[in-house]
């Protein structure tokens, strides 16, 4: 039984605005109705309710770019409130790329804008006949056609285009580019020009259900349960957040970790082939030259105290790309950057700048033009192929091949169109024998910039994130990098088990609330997390309720999974760790050892309080989190076209 | 800030809120802030201080600028505004404002707006009319919330006559620095 029967239940929450939207694309039919107060404390937010909703509402073994797959936005109770990064929001959906719980989450002023007119949760079903936009105008909700407006679009005129639409320019847009609307699998959704919801495809489901934008705009103000201490602890969260522990977000930015990594044999390089690079240790391609040369700007989301979207410009005597912008972090320099092989400044702004734009995930895409590069050094692909030449640590040809990618064109965009599981499938079926064994991929989602050789606990961490490869689902690399655990071996297996299970259940509240990962270490314990809850909602909560939701929620994700099929074996980092070590650096000669590798992911299934040795959740655990409703439904429907495979 | 450096001179006083373009992030704090302590809510629309973000790398924020002879007071056909010459601040009798809003038609800055609900013209006043409770228990004063909270310390009160010497000396320091630079301990 949950921690929270027997709390008391408040009539009057704050901070949520409980309102939830049900859009039928197909019908152009809206509905309304109130996210019951029990709901909002059981689920969160954001994270919570786009997992009760899919679990809930979606059949399993739906095709994820079918009119059946449900998209679901949510947000939590902070946006518009001065509670350091409230202002994010989240999208929830069977990924086009995993064919699991798909969720990516982004900032900017969405979120702040969407409560401002009232709203807590959108859930679009169906598809509309005609490319539309739609638009939430305070309490007026309304689809507008908008082929001939907005067609073919980048993410970055769509924004302005709607801007001046509504003549306003604080109107939030959420939109996708050409990519989304030809449904390439890692179409993203840009908004507020340099934040993206990128991971996972919901782009591509927006796409799918010719949704182009979705626009807010609100004159609601919020009123928090305890406004006087809420105000006192806003104000010292606020200044800790532009201490020291948020320095290395806000100076050098994510960038930083270039030089720490490659230090450890950590920052994938060539692929993943190696952990370190002479052009990170030389200082050509590190955070300190990123800044001195080339950042011109720092901005921050709204409500954000940190800052850390690092803005890079190409000088204005650029040959190809003058004046260009890129909003820049460590994942997209490790994408187009370490991961290609390619120290050229310029060439990483503008593929950065060219995903954003046209409406991909950069790191899927950075990852994926890395297994190109890979795959045409190794002579799997030729110059014949892609017409021209692709080797690593190629510039203006990575740009080339990027922008064809996106946009579906030539033999980049025919095979590397939808990221690198569908590539490697594409080329196996051409007879290039070993080709998916380039591709990075955890479930069909690119790997972040960890590279997982010396690395055995995040092994773990990374493969068994819900979403995919991923890095902010519970932090785990920590444990390596910090030297929690000995990274090179595999012992203690359930306590380190118990340490990913005690981090993803806090990252589950912080994506629920939701708030931004960079201000976890502003609060003095999880203790003052649960009492900012209570001081803004009203609804009473403490440490140890705070950390079951997160539990539950994560536990949640993972039975829409298991519905959908997942088992033991998707679980597992690529081949290339077990197989092919660094040649240099503090990890050479290291690779995965398969057994020790199982042994920790037992440990971490463990931990869960799921069974040890196919990793699905007991029903002793289930009642344990309040998850009766689940007890009978983990029966996975029979695998259709376009779902996992 | 001590009250020496907003001290009244020459019997006039013109301080207002400035905002550093080179700090700001354009992250809104000081906007829902600013409502939140006038109003009790957050809701950014009715703020006295305007963030402007101009693609893709400009930011700043923007409030009243007290003018000596400020248009707003001068254009309101029921002279509902009027300036404090304690102060320098421009104060809304809001018994007497209709909401025509002509006041932020005749503003040079854009720094006027009506408020949502009330439809009385909002003008920083250096929170002289913030509500008690959300007065700082260190400072125990009214004053700017904005700049309390402001994370990147990029607003500040300042009279104009500071202005200009801190431009100066900024100027100085550029076209004499070699020679100030012999003079470093």
């Amino acid at each position: 039984m949950s921690k929270a029967k027997g709390k008391p239940l408040p009539d009057d929450v704050k901070g949520y605005s409980q309102v939830r939207l049900d859009v039928d694309l197909t019908t152009g039919k809206i509905e309304k109705s109130t996210l019951s107060n029990e709901f909002c404390r059981d689920w969160i937010g954001g994270y919570g309710f786009g997992a009760k909703i899919l679990f809930d509402e979606l059949k399993s073994g739906v095709d994820p770019l079918s009119p059946d797959n449900i998209l679901v936005y949510a947000q939590g109770p902070f946006p518009t409130t001065i509670l350091p990064t409230s202002s994010k929001y989240g999208l929830f959906a069977k990924s086009p790329l995993t064919g699991m719980f798909g969720m990516s989450i982004s900032s900017g002023s969405v979120g702040a804008q969407a409560r401002r007119a009232g709203i807590n949760a959108i859930v679009f079903k169906g598809k509309v006949p005609e490319l539309s936009y739609f638009v939430v105008d305070d309490d007026d909700y309304y689809l507008v056609p908008c082929e001939k407006m907005l067609k073919g679009k980048g993410t970055f005129e769509t924004e302005d285009l709607l801007r001046e639409e509504f003549q306003d320019q604080r109107l939030a847009v959420m939109s996708i580019g050409p990519a989304g609307e030809r449904m390439s699998r890692m179409g993203c959704i840009t908004n507020d020009r340099n934040r993206q919801a990128g991971r996972t495809g919901m782009g591509a489901v927006m796409g799918s259900k010719n949704l182009k934008a979705v626009c807010f705009r609100g004159t609601k103000g919020i009123k928090v349960a305890h406004p006087v201490e809420f105000y006192k602890i806003a104000k010292k969260l606020i200044k800790v957040a532009n201490g020291p522990a948020t320095a290395k977000y806000r100076d050098q930015g994510t960038p930083a970790g270039l030089t720490s990594y490659n230090k450890l044999g950590m920052m994938p390089t060539f692929n993943h082939r190696e952990g370190t690079w002479d052009k990170i240790t030389n200082g050509a391609f590190t955070g300190d030259t990123l800044n001195e040369d080339w950042v011109v700007k720092k901005v921050a989301c709204s409500q954000c105290s940190i800052a850390c979207d690092h803005l890079a410009r190409v000088p204005k005597n650029h040959p190809d790309w003058p004046n260009l912008i890129a909003s820049v972090d460590i994942e997209l320099l490790y994408g187009f950057g370490t991961a290609c092989g390619n120290a050229d400044w310029p060439t990483v702004f503008k593929c950065i700048n060219l995903c954003d734009n046209l409406g991909i995930d950069a790191i899927s895409g950075g990852v994926t033009a890395a297994m190109a590069c890979d795959l045409y050094t190794d002579g799997l692909i030729t110059k014949e192929d892609l017409g021209f030449e692709l080797p690593f640590g190629s510039t203006t040809n990575l740009v080339r091949f990027t922008e064809e990618m996106i946009l579906g064109k030539g033999f980049a965009g025919e095979i590397f169109g939808h990221g690198t599981r569908v590539a490697g499938e594409k080329l196996e079926e051409m007879g290039k024998k070993g080709a998916s064994s380039y591709a990075m991929h955890i479930k069909g989602l690119e790997m972040p910039a960890f590279d997982l050789h010396g690395m055995s606990s995040f092994a773990v961490g990374e493969s068994v994130s819900i979403r995919g490869a991923c890095h902010l689902r519970n932090g785990a690399y920590g444990l390596d990098a910090k030297g929690t655990f000995d990274r090179f071996g595999y012992d203690k297996p359930l306590e380190r088990g118990k340490a990913i299970k005690k981090l993803e259940d806090v990252y589950g509240i912080i994506d629920s609330f939701i708030i931004c990962k960079f201000t976890r270490g502003i609060y003095e314990n999880d203790a003052e997390i649960a009492k900012v809850y209570e001081l803004v909602t009203g609804l009473p909560m403490d440490e140890a309720l705070l950390l079951e939701r997160g539990d539950a929620i994560v536990t949640l994700s993972k039975c829409f999974n298991i519905r959908e099929g997942w088992t033991r074996a998707d679980d597992h980092p690529p081949e290339r760790f077990f197989k092919m070590a660094h040649t240099k650096g503090p990890a050479k000669g290291v690779t995965l050892k398969e057994d020790g590798y199982q042994q920790l992911l037992s440990g971490y299934y463990e931990a869960r309080g799921w069974y040890k040795e196919t990793g699905i959740p007991t029903d002793e655990t289930l009642k344990k989190l309040g998850m009766d409703f689940v007890i009978g439904k983990l029966k996975p429907a029979p695998a259709k076209k376009g779902g996992k495979k | 800030m001590s009250k020496a450096a907003t001290k009244k001179r020459g019997g006039k006083m013109h301080q207002f809120i400035i905002v550093d373009p080179n700090l700001c992030t354009g992250c809104e704090t000081c906007e829902s802030v600013c409502s939140f302590v006038h109003d009790g809510e957050f809701n950014p629309i009715n703020t006295r201080i305007h963030r402007v973000r101009i693609e893709p790398v400009f930011n700043i924020a923007l409030a009243c600028q007290k003018c000596e002879d400020a248009p707003c007071v001068r254009s309101c056909p029921e002279k509902a505004l009027e300036k404090d010459e304690e102060t320098g601040s421009i104060i809304v009798d809001n018994d007497k404002c209709n909401g025509c809003a002509f006041c932020i038609r005749a503003c040079d800055f854009g720094v006027l707006s009506l408020h949502i609900e009330s439809q009385k013209a909002l003008i920083c006043d250096l929170c002289e009319n913030m509500k008690e409770e959300y007065i700082d228990e260190e400072s125990g004063i009214k004053e700017p919330q904005c700049i309390l909270v402001c994370p990147k310390e990029a607003i500040s009160l300042k009279n104009v006559e500071q202005i200009g010497e801190e431009t100066r000396i900024e100027a100085v320091k550029r076209l004499f620095g070699d020679i100030l630079q012999e003079y470093e301990s």
